[in-house]
């Protein structure tokens, strides 16, 4: 993968008090790539897919969205949140408008989208994560897998480059795990450049061009996914591994 | 039957209980009906048939001094003017209590309303003698307090709430010295402040009237005390909320009023409810820098020698109007709730 760079973390360091929650990232995304992160909780794997569209700020090292830095200047992170999506664990739907309202909202307060085409693309849009038909429910009325595939969609509204996820499954009943996942690999098709934060081993096999291993902290081990799965380099990954893929 | 032996004499003490609520309902209902309604002096050209031996309540005496209670001292050929002020009020609370009318063009509504209000109670233009707030007075002025009182102290207690939660030291400072403050004192004394020292600071000149004074000073009241209310329903919102909404690119004041207020004002309902209403009747402490309200008409009106001695109807009276505006607002927010309940949150999950 030798796209431009769409993500350049440099020496990252992050703290919450005295307690080092990231200790020197060093990680590049390319345009396209898909990197799935992994490791016990309390890893900072969400720490550091979070830090990416500045919901959390960091106090060592040099982050670069797409050609923008992000510091802690409040102008560049919202320029970045303009071409990062973000898709949460507890989904985030905002419960007082419908599926279709969701999508609507940001490209018409944001992007300034006339409200006709933000509807249509709303629409298109919740036909291709497959909810179409729900498109007037409000969130309370939608399932857990329903839910998170319309929040997929809420991100994708605002045409991101890059497509971020926070363990999008692991809120889900195992049966609404696949129809979420489904929608992610299609994405992962059409060349969207994603960082994804996931139990999913499968989902790793079949879509990461590298598996990130993180454990206190550091990013242990990258390595392509047959490489990680098949012959992890470090013990804490072997443990890992173990632990996830033992039962 | 079996109805009657399951819910009211189920049990000893429920049947205890079911008698001597039987027993104080024959002691109390059948003796105030007949003073209030059968032996009642409705109508009565002097006061002298209400003071005639077994004499029911003197409702003559509300007939009589109605337009004293519903005006105050306005002029009285003029009293079309405040009369259609409180239709143009009801006509407003109406419009926006039903749900098909929130549009912006509500907004335009009342502020039309509003103005026009204001022309017709001064007066001064289009033929319209000039009326000087010091006789406004009566559930006009009472109405007036309470619509622009709340008119301007909801919002203001919005950005007071929001101020509090500001990551702006001097904005959160400021917020919450107004509040604290405020809410430390008694509303009578913020009344007795605007009224006797806020002249005493104002340069040489300047005066604000009275009626303006005393209702600055509940605005500043009341926003205090909703402020607090609206902080209850902004904390209640999820922090994934106002993350979802950053993700997206919100800025902080979109993120507020689509996401954020939305939700927060909509949990807060109740509360807010609870403090119009505490706020509606808090108008009646005008009385005390001299201004006419409801209550202080109906007491004035019996202060004259010929009808004195009829308070209890007066009170009555005034309790039943109070009684009516609050009944209503508390009814139109238990419908407002359960309209909005089908899009309540289960949302609240969370990580």
């Amino acid at each position: 993968m030798a796209g431009k760079p769409m993500i350049e973390m440099r020496g990252v360091g992050k703290w919450f008090g005295a307690f080092q929650v990231l200790k020197d990232i060093d990680l590049g995304v390319a345009q396209g790539e898909k990197i799935v992160l992994c490791g016990p909780s309390g890893s900072g794997k969400s720490t550091l897919v979070r830090l990416v569209n500045g919901l959390e700020p960091y106090q060592a090292g040099k982050v670069v969205v797409d050609g923008i830095e992000l510091g802690n200047d409040p102008k560049a992170i919202e320029a970045v949140r303009l071409e990062v999506g973000m898709v949460f664990q507890s989904f985030n739907l905002f419960p007082h408008l419908t599926a279709l309202e969701n999508l609507t909202l940001a490209p018409t307060w944001v992007r300034r989208m006339p409200k006709k085409e933000a509807d249509a693309q709303a629409l298109q849009l919740l036909e291709r994560v497959r909810i179409a038909e729900q498109a007037h429910k409000y969130p309370s009325q939608l399932s857990g897998g329903q839910q998170q595939r319309v929040a997929i969609a809420r991100a994708l509204a605002m045409k991101p480059k890059i497509m971020l996820f926070d363990e999008p499954t692991s809120a889900l009943d195992p049966e609404m795990i696949k129809e979420v996942l489904d929608v992610m690999v299609e994405l992962a098709g059409e060349g969207m450049t994603m960082v994804v934060v996931t139990h999913e081993m499968g989902f790793a096999r079949t879509v990461a061009d590298r598996v990130c291993f993180m454990d206190r902290g550091e990013i242990v081990e990258t390595a392509a996914p047959r490489e990680f799965f098949e012959a992890p380099k470090t013990e804490r990954a072997r443990l890992f591994l173990s632990q996830i893929l033992g039962h | 039957m079996t109805w009657l032996r399951r819910n009211l004499f189920g049990s000893w003490p429920s049947a205890l209980a079911t008698l001597a609520l039987l027993w104080l309902a024959w002691t109390l209902v059948p003796p105030f009906v007949e003073w209030a309604f059968l032996k009642a002096v409705w109508t009565a050209p002097d006061p002298r048939s209400c003071r005639a031996e077994g004499a029911g309540a003197c409702w003559a005496l509300i007939a009589e001094k109605h337009r004293f209670i519903l005006f105050g001292t306005y002029p009285y050929e003029q009293h079309w003017r405040p009369g259609a002020c409180i239709l143009i009020l009801l006509a407003l609370y109406v419009l926006s209590a039903l749900r098909r009318f929130w549009r912006p063009a509500l907004a335009l509504a009342w502020l039309a309303g509003l103005a026009l209000i204001g022309v017709l109670m001064w007066g001064g233009v289009a033929g319209l003698p000039y009326v000087e707030n010091e006789r406004w007075g009566g559930l006009t002025l009472t109405l007036l307090l309470a619509t622009f009182g709340i008119a301007f102290a909801f919002p203001l207690s919005i950005l007071l709430a929001l101020g509090r939660r500001s990551r702006l030291p001097a904005v959160r400072v400021l917020s919450v010295a107004w509040i604290e403050l405020v809410r430390g004192v008694p509303l009578i004394s913020l009344l007795f402040m605007a009224s006797v020292m806020l002249p005493l600071f104002l340069p040489e000149g300047v005066t604000i009237d009275k009626l303006l004074r005393a209702l600055i000073a509940m605005i500043v009241f009341a926003a205090a005390y909703l402020a607090e209310v609206v902080r209850g329903g902004l904390q209640a919102i999820p922090h994934g909320q106002t993350e979802a909404a950053d993700a997206l690119g919100l800025g902080y004041w979109k993120k507020t009023l689509l996401v954020v207020l939305p939700q927060a004002l909509r949990i807060a309902i109740p509360p807010l409810v609870n403090t119009f209403i505490g706020f509606f009747k808090d108008t009646s402490l005008v009385v005390i820098i001299g201004l006419f309200d409801l209550l202080t008409s109906i007491k004035v009106a019996l202060g004259e020698p010929a009808w004195s001695g009829f308070g209890v109807e007066a009170y009555l009276f005034a309790s039943l109007v109070y009684f009516v505006f609050c009944y209503a607002m508390s009814r139109y927010s238990q419908n407002l709730e359960r309209e909005l309940e089908r899009s309540r949150s289960h949302v609240l999950k969370g990580n």
